[in-house]
């Protein structure tokens, strides 16, 4: 072997005197990089406690514990890390729907006590809560699908010549894609006022078995077609992929696994006990709330018979919702189903007070859902003139089937589902529209898209207009005349209220006024006897947890209890009535 | 003296778990005659986890930070294979932008330059010289560096996923990692004085753990163990993937079979992989998106299918073969690693005759990564 290799590795001393290959370190540890996977950060303002993060984490290193009180979009929990388990993957962070989860660049922490390696970032101090850099979420990088599948809709143009269904629903795939977005973190469930099985249901939507999606549909909700077309979806509002991307379409999803089955009754096949056989139920009213009712107690055995006003079952939605959103083949669907339940049904009668006091002396339990029938009035001048119609009216003539003339120009006030529900109708009778709503479209209470929709409609809308009068001009029409608001912040946290700018008039010419400012209780027919007992000052009805009145045996629920006025409230209430008459029951027969 | 039979001169010997010199959590079960070797058994299930199993359990997304586990020193493989085989189950092979690809490429590359760094060390260090193995780790050290600041982890990186990589190159990251080659590539002329000039490196490994050739494919062995040999396979060049097909790159060889051509061939595949890791920063772009848009990873589901995928690690052949079955995890995986072959069936026949001093630095050449083995 040659002398070489016998000489060369001493050049290896070399390395004595020249820079040395590590690098020295000062001060104590360097900084981890700027984006390094170092100990958790969470800004719990921003955290909406959806668990996501805990359903990710393969290492089960995340407890999701209270640290407040649940209010509707946040439970209230917060992740607590077990350090033991966690992997600093940061699937967690990169997955948090909020994106309030984090990672600071600190990774020494030394301690003799090993539970302080368990901890509630963002609610326990630590001193990288503040942290600039480390690991954080970044938009381009998602694990969840922010992009909802759009849904189809008719063209606006051929929508107004035609009484068809505007929403044109998804299709078996786009259902299932649409369900697989879910993070089934059950926020919306809580703010559902009927408390849906909303995840469940969407998994069973994803899975493809869209029966049982149908059979969790009906666990507490018996008018779910209509729901999945119309319903106000508090739930989306609070969907944890809607913080940043678009809501999972909940509604949507209701209403592809309704309208799969034709037949529901085949589907459902509910195992309920039948605690109610024997006894009778009668519902006043067949809105929502008295449909619930009835539904559910005729599955458990009770005899039930609910009493309408009107030709047909299904109050404000048969009446009031117009058919291009709620076709009348949707609700007959849901109320053949009540019928094979063996719920019957007396229509066009109007139960009066004394059929009330006979009704609570032959009944178990009588409910009343007769909602708010007494429309709001303009209260300006000229309000009383022929051509100012309530909306209700002309919503319920068009229901019914009767003939509606709007003539060629209308103008309709307020800014409710109801006003939009009127303009729109408007629209398809051929007329120009305008709405004139006092503040700001921001301030609509009527649903987003249906705004959207009735302007794609053509529908105009002029916000910040105060209706002054009413006058009959010399050709017949009406001359409608506003006065323009100004916005005016009076209390601190209370939403802006519009002030009219005194001294300008502003007029529209048009043959009909049609007033949406709301409706109440019109429930003068109640013996005095039972009115003063279970009404309120402002002519509501109060109710119990059990949703039963001051009087024994008389629950009552939908839109003259609630102060939401919307269908699922409705359902809601049916469904606390249902249970007050179920747990009586059982408490009778022990 | 009476005569001693040759029962009775036999020792058995237990080399690890708990010896400097095994590689990794694994041992060699040792029967001696003298000093040589007449026979030998690897053991391993040190540090079973049920990797495969495992996964069989989790939703797609869950089993990154599992398949870093499988090789510490170069977990990066493991993750590419992993998305790879997943991506081609799904379709979502066809989304992978552009750039991702090349960013998985010089991550792969980092990846493998990276482990043969700290392999070229333990070449020596199995022999008992310190110097080298000290400094290679160090160099090692620059390119963990890097991986820190691109993947946020020094070790476990769990960077790449479906559909491309978890972020983007950070800026200025290209310069800095340049400014590392060059610090690396300064260095090793120091390291070959200390390794391949040593006339005890030499004489140890020149003829020792000679592997003939009749067993490559009796075998399956692969990587640098072949190619020490003189055959050109890697899979690199002979399957290629990622961004591999649109690089400038030679399979590289050497001759001899033995621990010294194996040593020999990591060196010269370090100055390779250096040159591949310029290339690819050269041809990189630096626009576009890193990630194709991912399906909710807590749902998505993939056809049923199964798939075999294979990378070129730095020790050989590492593959999956994955197999869907319609649901939301993986129904079946099985994690070809390297190792197995070779630090099982070739170390074992490799053992009878070799002289237990040079034990340890035949698994070094043989690189035996145990945690591939028990999968
Ligand atoms: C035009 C319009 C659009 C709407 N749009 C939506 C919407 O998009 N989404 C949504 O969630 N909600 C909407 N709502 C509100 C929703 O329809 C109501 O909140 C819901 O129908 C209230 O249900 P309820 O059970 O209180 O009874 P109601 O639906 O109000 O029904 C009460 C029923 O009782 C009957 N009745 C009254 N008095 C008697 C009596 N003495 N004897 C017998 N029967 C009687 C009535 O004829 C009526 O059928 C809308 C309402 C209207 C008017
Ligand atoms: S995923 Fe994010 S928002 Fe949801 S609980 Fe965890 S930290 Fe909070
Ligand atoms: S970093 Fe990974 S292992 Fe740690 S808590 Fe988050 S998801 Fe779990």
């Amino acid at each position: 072997m040659s002398l070489k290799y016998t000489i060369a590795p001493f050049s290896a001393w070399l390395q004595a005197v020249s820079k040395p290959f590590t690098v020295p370190v000062t001060g104590g540890p360097r900084p981890g990089a700027p984006r390094y996977r170092g100990w958790h950060i969470n800004d719990v303002e921003k955290c909406i406690g959806c668990g996501t993060c805990s359903a990710i984490c393969q290492n089960e290193a995340i407890d999701m514990v209270p640290v407040d009180d649940p209010v509707v979009g946040d439970s209230g929990l917060r992740p607590k890390i077990d350090y033991g388990r966690c992997c600093w993957c940061a699937l967690c962070v990169d997955v948090c729907p909020s994106g309030s989860l984090g990672m600071s660049n600190e990774y020494v922490w030394a301690d003799t006590d090993a539970d302080v390696f368990r901890y509630i970032p963002g609610v326990d101090e630590k001193p990288w809560d503040d942290s600039e850099l480390g690991w954080r979420r970044e938009e381009g990088f998602e694990l969840v699908d922010h992009d909802r599948v759009p849904m189809g809709m008719l063209d606006p143009d051929e929508r107004t010549q035609t009484w068809a269904e505007v929403v044109i629903g998804y299709t078996e795939e786009q259902a299932r894609v649409e369900a697989s977005r879910c993070v089934d973190c059950g926020l919306c469930v809580a703010a559902c006022p009927a408390h849906m099985h909303i995840p469940d249901y969407i998994g069973a939507i994803r899975d493809g078995d869209d029966a049982r999606a149908v059979q969790i549909i009906y666990d507490n909700n018996a008018m779910p077609e209509m729901c999945g077309k119309v319903c106000t979806r508090r739930c989306e509002s609070v969907c944890s992929i809607g913080v940043q991307g678009d809501p999972l379409a909940i509604r949507w999803l209701k209403r592809y696994a309704t309208e799969r089955f034709d037949n529901l009754a085949e589907v459902l096949q509910p195992q309920v006990e039948r605690v109610g056989e024997g006894r009778t139920v009668a519902v006043i009213g067949g809105g929502p709330s008295g449909l619930t009712v009835a539904y559910y107690l005729a599955i458990r055995g009770f005899e039930v018979t609910v009493h309408e006003a009107l030709p047909q079952v299904g109050g404000a939605t048969f009446f009031g919702i117009p058919r291009y959103r709620f076709p009348m083949s949707s609700l007959e669907k849901q109320v053949d189903l009540l019928k094979s339940a063996g719920v019957k049904f007396v229509l066009n009668h109007r139960v009066d007070g004394d059929e009330l006091t006979r009704m609570l002396a032959e009944n178990d339990a009588v409910f009343m859902g007769v909602g708010l029938m007494k429309p709001m009035a303009l209260r300006a001048p000229g309000e009383d003139l022929p051509g100012v119609i309530p909306a209700l009216d002309m919503l319920r003539e068009q229901n019914l089937g009767h003939e509606v003339d709007v003539g060629e120009k209308v103008v309709v006030v307020g800014g409710g589902n109801v006003a939009i529900d009127a303009s729109r109708i408007s629209r398809r009778l051929g007329a120009e529209v305008t709405i004139a709503y006092r503040r700001r479209v921001v301030d609509m209470p009527a649903d987003d898209e249906e705004i959207e929709d009735a302007e794609a409609e053509g529908v105009e809308i002029v916000t910040q207009a105060i209706p002054l009068r009413v006058e009959a001009t010399e050709d017949g029409k009406l001359d409608f005349v506003w006065g323009p608001a100004e916005m005016v912040q009076e209390e601190e946290g209370k939403r802006p209220r519009p002030k009219l700018i005194e001294g300008v008039e502003n007029h529209l010419v048009v043959d009909r006024v049609i007033v949406a400012i709301g409706q109440g209780p019109d429930l003068d027919w109640l013996p005095t006897e039972i009115s003063e007992k279970i009404c309120n000052k402002w002519g509501y009805i109060e109710v119990d947890e059990t949703g039963m009145t001051a009087v024994e045996g008389l629950y009552a629920g939908g839109d003259l209890v609630n102060d939401t006025a919307d269908a699922i409230s409705a359902i809601a209430d049916g469904l606390r009535a249902v249970n007050g008459i179920v747990d009586k029951t059982r408490a009778q027969h022990v | 003296m009476t005569e001693q039979t040759a029962l009775e001169r036999r020792v058995q010997l237990w080399f690890g778990p708990q010896h400097p010199g095994i590689t990794g959590n694994m041992a060699v079960q040792a029967w001696l005659e003298g000093d040589t070797l007449t026979s030998g058994v690897t053991h391993v299930g040190y540090l079973h986890r049920g990797f495969e199993k495992l996964m069989e359990r989790r939703k797609f997304i869950q089993s990154f930070p599992i398949v870093c586990r499988i090789c510490v020193p170069e977990p990066d493989t493991n993750e590419w294979l992993l998305a790879a085989s997943i991506e081609e189950l799904s379709g979502l092979d066809k989304e992978v932008p552009e750039k991702a690809r090349w960013i998985r490429t010089l991550f792969l590359e980092m990846s493998r330059l990276s482990s043969m760094l700290m392999v070229l060390g333990g070449h020596v260090g199995a022999m008992g010289l310190g110097t080298a193995p000290n400094w290679l780790i160090t160099l090692r050290d620059y390119i963990l560096d890097r991986f820190e600041e691109l993947t946020g982890a020094r070790v476990y990186h769990m960077y790449v996923t479906y559909g491309g990589v978890r972020r983007d190159l950070p800026e200025g990251f290209a310069e800095r990692l340049e400014a590392n080659l060059q610090e690396i590539e300064s260095k090793l002329p120091l390291v070959d004085n200390v390794i391949f000039d040593s006339a005890v490196f030499r004489k140890r490994a020149i003829g020792v753990g000679v592997v003939p050739e009749e067993w490559v494919d009796e075998l399956g062995l692969t990587g640098p163990i072949v190619r020490a040999m003189g055959i050109a396979r890697d899979t690199r060049t002979d399957y290629p993937y990622e961004k591999y097909g649109e690089l400038d790159i030679e399979p590289m060889t050497t001759t001899g079979s033995d621990i010294f051509a194996r040593a020999w061939m990591r060196r010269l595949e370090i100055a390779q992989s250096i040159d591949l890791i310029r290339q690819i920063l050269a041809k990189m772009p630096t626009e576009g998106p890193y990630s194709a848009k991912l399906p909710n990873m807590l749902t998505w589901t993939i056809p049923a299918g199964e798939t075999y995928v294979r990378a070129e690690a730095s020790r050989g052949e590492m593959g999956y073969y994955v197999v869907t079955d319609g649901s939301d995890k993986i129904r079946r995986v099985h994690v070809r690693g390297p190792s197995y072959v070779h630090g099982v069936t070739l170390l074992e026949r490799l053992m009878p005759g070799t002289n237990i001093a040079d034990l340890s630095a035949l698994m070094v050449s043989l690189q035996v990564c145990p945690p591939e083995i028990e999968r």
